[in-house]
């Protein structure tokens, strides 16, 4: 694991915002922290890279106590927290220089990374003059500056065109895929995050609600039958007297759980041949953005 | 130690195109330029003047509007523009999450404030010799040459800087504090009206108070001139008491709130 944190809670005066976390994040993974605004990520990324003292509980990074080892951890983490941290009156390439000059590395180095994230020819320009999506981009040349073995990226897209967002996850595949490393990203949109985790924390009120792979969050998602006939009401009644469940109605359509593609004949002709007109019937995946509301709204 | 250095050099990276670093060079150069133009435009009125009179007319009025007047408002200025950076960036999280001890990150901060007071007092001294035997250079007939005023000057303004500690590290612990530059700037403002009372009146604790301790240096300074004029005939020889009681408080108020604001440091939780 290159995380991993038992019982991890935190409190700011009266309030929990952090409650007995105990994350798991595998080497190479993508892993994506979603919840909703003010369910806990960033403050969970902040107990993280010790910017927040640990109150209860423990954290390990790379195996290794994080309060006592903290040097050596922050060395191999590349961060990118909330808006980026730029200096507005240095251009992007004095931004690097300046982090490269803490950080030990070379202005070679400084120039790959402006060309990684597409700055090279803005390179010189005042960071105040940047617009969002170069100001974010920036930020993620300035997190792998040091070529860290694991990034923590906090909402890292927010703020850029849909282009930029495939740019930036593109980029992450590669990092983990090529080169080995591991990516903790927080967000709100689970859309987002579905598109390249590997593995998922759905946080809210400060509590794991799941913790798992892409896959085992899929598979919770239960597919569904959506009927389309001419009077759905008097369907769905007929559907619940002959023993079939039905989990949604709406003047459209009816929604059945899947369970074979047999039982989704049997329904199809037993309404059939009861007088309904069945325009369309047909398998559907829920929506996973429905499911990631379901577990935060479950809290 | 390779943190702090590290640190600091970080520090002269980031303010080397900012206010904060030129007023530091640019006040001195200016003070002196403008002493240096009205000497030069008045040059015929004081060629009866000795070398040593001269030096002390050419050093006076810009050691009297830096101590009392602008010193305190730099030392203001400066504090704040080293952690003000911070705070517009939004970087105190990124500075605080570098593989660097945050003892050799806060150092180098405060540190970095007392060397922009240092170099901005340690140009006064040069600019203020520069000028002054560039004028004399430029007009012969004021006798410049004939004294040597670097000693003591360098003296003079090394009081200023230890005497300046205790107000630079409250100002510096004060701007870490707040984001907003009304807040110490205020603070520092109403101290300062109050310690130059203080001192100006003479009450007998006005040292223990860090804001009265630049004026207490000037005072010093005035009472060893007048040292010098009751004995006009005679070559005078000034001297600085570089560490009186006030300035072992200057320097005690530096080393608490240095300590204090570490702690303060690591207690508040980075926004």
């Amino acid at each position: 694991m290159v995380i991993s944190t038992q019982n991890l809670t935190f409190t700011f005066g009266s309030q929990t915002v952090v409650k007995s976390l105990s994350l798991r994040v595998p080497e190479g993974s993508i892993y994506g922290f979603l919840g909703p605004n003010g369910a806990g990520k960033t403050t969970t990324i902040k107990l993280l890279l010790n910017l927040l003292k640990t109150q209860e509980g423990s954290i390990h990074i790379f195996e290794k106590e994080l309060q006592s080892n903290r040097i050596e951890i922050l060395s191999q983490i590349g961060s990118l927290i909330e808006q980026p941290a730029i200096y507005l009156h240095m251009s992007g390439k004095e931004n690097l220089l300046n982090r490269a000059l803490l950080l030990g590395v070379g202005e070679k180095r400084v120039d790959e990374m402006l060309d990684l994230v597409h700055l090279t020819t803005a390179a010189h320009k005042k960071a105040g003059q940047y617009s969002l999506g170069m100001k974010q981009r920036l930020g993620i040349a300035l997190a792998l500056l040091s070529d860290p073995k694991l990034l923590i990226l906090d909402e890292p897209t927010n703020g850029l065109d849909p282009n930029g967002i495939i740019e930036i996850r593109e980029l992450l595949v590669k990092l983990t895929s090529v080169y080995k490393k591991t990516v903790f990203i927080s967000s709100h949109l689970l859309a987002e995050i579905q598109k390249m985790a590997t593995h998922v924390g759905i946080i809210n009120f400060g509590e794991l609600m799941f913790q798992g792979s892409i896959q085992e969050l899929e598979a919770l998602n239960k597919p569904s039958v959506q009927i389309e006939t001419d009077r759905s009401v008097d369907a769905a009644n007929f559907l619940k007297k002959n023993n079939i469940d039905v989990a949604e109605v709406n003047d459209h359509c009816v929604f059945v759980p899947f369970t074979s593609k047999e039982t989704m004949g049997e329904i199809n002709a037993l309404l059939n041949q009861n007088g309904y007109t069945v325009y369309s019937i047909n398998k559907q995946q829920q929506d996973l953005e429905k499911l990631f509301l379901a577990i935060t709204q479950h809290a | 130690m390779k943190g702090f250095i590290l640190s600091f050099r970080s520090e002269f990276y980031k303010t080397r195109k900012t206010m904060g670093f030129w007023s530091a060079v640019l006040l001195p150069f200016l003070l002196c330029l403008f002493v240096f133009i009205g000497f030069f435009a008045k040059s015929d009125d004081l060629m009866k003047n000795s070398g040593m009179e001269l030096w002390l007319k050419f050093a006076a009025p810009i050691l009297g509007v830096m101590g009392l007047l602008l010193m305190p408002m730099l030392i203001i200025f400066i504090a704040y523009s080293v952690n003000s950076l911070e705070h517009k960036a939004d970087t105190w999280k990124t500075i605080f999450s570098l593989p660097i001890p945050k003892l050799s990150v806060y150092a180098a901060k405060y540190f970095y404030a007392f060397f922009l007071l240092f170099l901005c007092l340690a140009l006064f001294v040069l600019f203020t010799l520069g000028f002054g035997n560039f004028l004399g250079i430029l007009k012969p007939s004021l006798k410049f040459s004939e004294y040597s005023i670097a000693s003591i000057l360098t003296q003079i303004y090394f009081k200023f800087f230890l005497a300046s500690l205790g107000i630079l590290s409250i100002q510096f612990l004060l701007s870490l504090l707040f984001s907003d530059f009304l807040k110490p700037m205020g603070i520092g403002f109403i101290c300062t009206i109050t310690g130059g009372i203080l001192a100006g009146n003479g009450w007998a604790y006005a040292y223990l108070f860090p804001y009265s301790h630049p004026m207490m240096a000037m005072k010093a300074f005035g009472q060893s001139t007048k040292g010098g004029d009751n004995h006009p005939s005679a070559m005078p020889h000034f001297t600085v008491e570089m560490l009186t009681k006030d300035t072992w408080v200057s320097l005690a108020v530096a080393v608490a709130v240095f300590v204090a604001g570490y702690f303060i440091v690591l207690k508040k939780s980075v926004k």
